[in-house]
């Protein structure tokens, strides 16, 4: 890693910090529990890390604990990523598909 | 790294942006989850193919971790009941943060197991990465899951079932101080040694820890709040794992998560009217000696309340966590139907910013039982109507509606309520006349206009509904 690389990605974590401040300003109480929700199927961005992970350590071959850990750790992403997902859309479905119907 | 990976991991960070922006706005919001799906099915694929290409794709680890993990989340979110929402965000919050913190601890493993430690500058950033995951990660697991059994009120061990304490002295603050100093301390100590693990297993057990002292004085109203603030963090977690296995993607969609999850956080403390440091360091309800009850108080019957509704002009529903337990939301429709048509009564609904067990809560139910969106009403809008509402029915409601709170002290002190005291008859339908999450007495019980219908939420709202059917 060089120090390049390391300020660009640190340039990444500040910048993103102060859009995801931007981004939310004003919620209505009733999209609470969703958004949360939603954001949180995102932060199974980790997925991406742990697949990665788990392709390496598995060709490597003579890693067979860090093959283990990101094994889990796909498995657990991919609850978070597809579980979330899916709840944030039944919730979602039934707060505003209704309303739609209605008004 | 090739450069359309880079290309296909921006073009899912656009998408989380879109998404996250769209879900804020009641419309939007169910187009903005999609492109957040979107977003992730995007750098999943990306990520996939990178290894197709370079020729080195397992797909038998990566297909059965893909489809196992997919099938329990599969089934997790479409058997869950609307009741029982809440929990699963907290688990799945806490998968997410022990996701992160597994690649990190897979990643340092990898590099004793291999004799391929870095040095200097990567060896300082990886290990400092990998340290601040863990502790983000690990305590957002433990947060979480001791979380979601604080929002089911306890677990049933042997068909037992144990309450989920809340328990939290003040002195127990500057421990979790303490425990955050441990933890910079090993991390700073690991750099030197890197290959030695008994750091790392330090970091992770003290951060398991963390995240049980930090959650365990925080009850009643205030879960929510935690929730949130657990989510951010675990989108703190998967960013400082991005910079270990230097990835953009995670970095972006990490931090992002991890800054509007703080933000939606300090909204939730605003609805609540309280603040973030009051919620994490000062214990609210269930740690104090639950108030004893020293009132009693005579239940109504069906018909006598049937008859009090029948001439009204405006009644107003209260709906609580009660409704959500007994299911009761499709009796209550019904309700609200039978007394429109028959009395000619104006029905609304007033809901609570925190009413249930999570914001939204009263929305979803209510929304699943048909009732019309613009009959709910949010508590700033409806209070001003309660002193022209003739009859306010309560539903397993108890401290949204404490009047307790407007007094300044104890620990409902401050939170807004719903002010079903002002109407002209207050219906409390309710089990008993305990007291709520947050351990005080309510007073709204015990006033001359009050009727209470001792019973489960559903089998009173079906004798309600026939003793309006024979007026």
């Amino acid at each position: 890693m060089t120090p390049e690389l390391l300020i660009g990605n640190i340039t990444l974590f500040v910048l993103a910090i102060f859009l995801g401040f931007e981004l939310i300003t004003k919620v209505p109480a009733t999209l609470h529990t969703p958004l949360m929700s939603g954001a949180n199927a995102i932060s199974g961005i980790s997925i991406i890390g742990a697949l990665i992970g788990a392709n390496v350590a598995y060709e490597s071959g003579d890693t067979a604990i860090s093959g283990i850990l990101a094994f889990v750790a796909v498995v657990l992403a991919m609850i978070n990523v597809v579980g979330g997902f899916m709840v944030t859309n039944r919730m979602l479905n039934m707060i505003a598909g209704k309303k739609r119907r209605g008004a | 790294m090739e450069d359309w990976v880079a290309i296909g991991y921006l073009l899912s960070a656009a998408l989380f942006i879109f998404g996250l922006k769209k879900l804020g706005h009641p419309r939007t919001a169910p187009f903005g989850n999609q492109l957040g799906a979107l977003g992730m099915l995007v750098a999943v694929l990306t990520t996939i193919f990178s290894m197709q290409l370079a020729g080195d794709a397992q797909w038998v680890l990566i297909g059965a971790g893909i489809a196992l993990g997919s099938l329990i989340g599969y089934i997790m979110a479409v058997r869950v009941q609307m009741t029982g929402m809440p929990e699963l965000v907290a688990l799945f919050n806490g998968f997410g943060g022990a996701a992160s913190a597994l690649v990190a601890l897979s990643e340092i493993q990898k590099y004793i197991d291999g004799g391929t430690v870095p040095e200097g500058l990567e060896l300082t950033v990886t290990m400092v990465a990998a340290g601040l995951s863990a502790l983000v990660g690990w305590m957002t697991l433990t947060g979480s899951l001791l979380a979601m059994y604080k929002l089911k009120g306890g677990v049933s061990v042997f068909g037992k079932w144990i309450k989920t304490p809340t328990w939290g002295p003040s002195w127990l603050n500057p421990v979790k101080v303490m425990l955050v100093i441990a933890v910079a301390v090993l991390i700073y100590l690991s750099i030197d040694d890197p290959t030695n693990t008994t750091y790392l297993w330090s970091i992770i057990g003290i951060s398991c820890l963390l995240g049980i002292v930090l959650v365990l004085p925080i009850g009643g109203a205030d879960m929510p709040v935690v929730v949130s603030l657990l989510n951010s963090l675990s989108g703190i977690a998967a960013a400082f794992t991005g910079f270990i296995i230097g990835n953009s993607a995670l970095i972006i969609a990490g931090s992002l998560v991890g800054a509007s999850g703080l933000i939606l956080t300090f909204i939730m403390c605003k609805a609540m009217n309280r603040t973030l440091p009051d919620v994490l360091f000062k214990s609210f309800g269930g740690s104090g000696e639950k108030e004893s009850l020293t009132r009693t108080k005579v239940g109504s019957d069906a018909d006598e309340v049937a008859m009090m509704i029948d001439g009204a002009q405006k009644v107003i529903i209260v709906p609580g966590y009660g409704m959500a337990v007994s299911q009761c939301q499709h009796q209550v429709k019904e309700f609200a139907d039978l007394i429109s048509e028959k009395f000619d009564t104006e029905v609304k609904y007033a809901i609570h910013p925190v009413a249930g067990r999570m914001p939204g809560h009263m929305n979803v139910l209510l929304a699943e039982a048909n009732v019309p969106y613009e009959q709910l009403i949010e508590m700033d809008e409806i209070n001003s109507e309660f002193p022209e509402c003739d009859v306010a029915i309560v539903i397993g409601a108890n401290d949204t509606t404490n009047p307790a709170a407007r007094s300044g002290e104890g620990p409902l002190a401050g939170m807004p309520i719903i002010d079903a005291d002002a109407a002209r008859t207050v219906v409390i339908i309710k089990r008993s006349l305990s007291v709520g999450y947050a351990g005080v007495d309510n007073d709204l019980f015990y006033m001359d206009k009050t009727m209470m219908l001792f019973g489960d939420g559903k089998a009173m709202m079906t004798g309600l509904n026939n003793a309006i059917k024979e007026i």
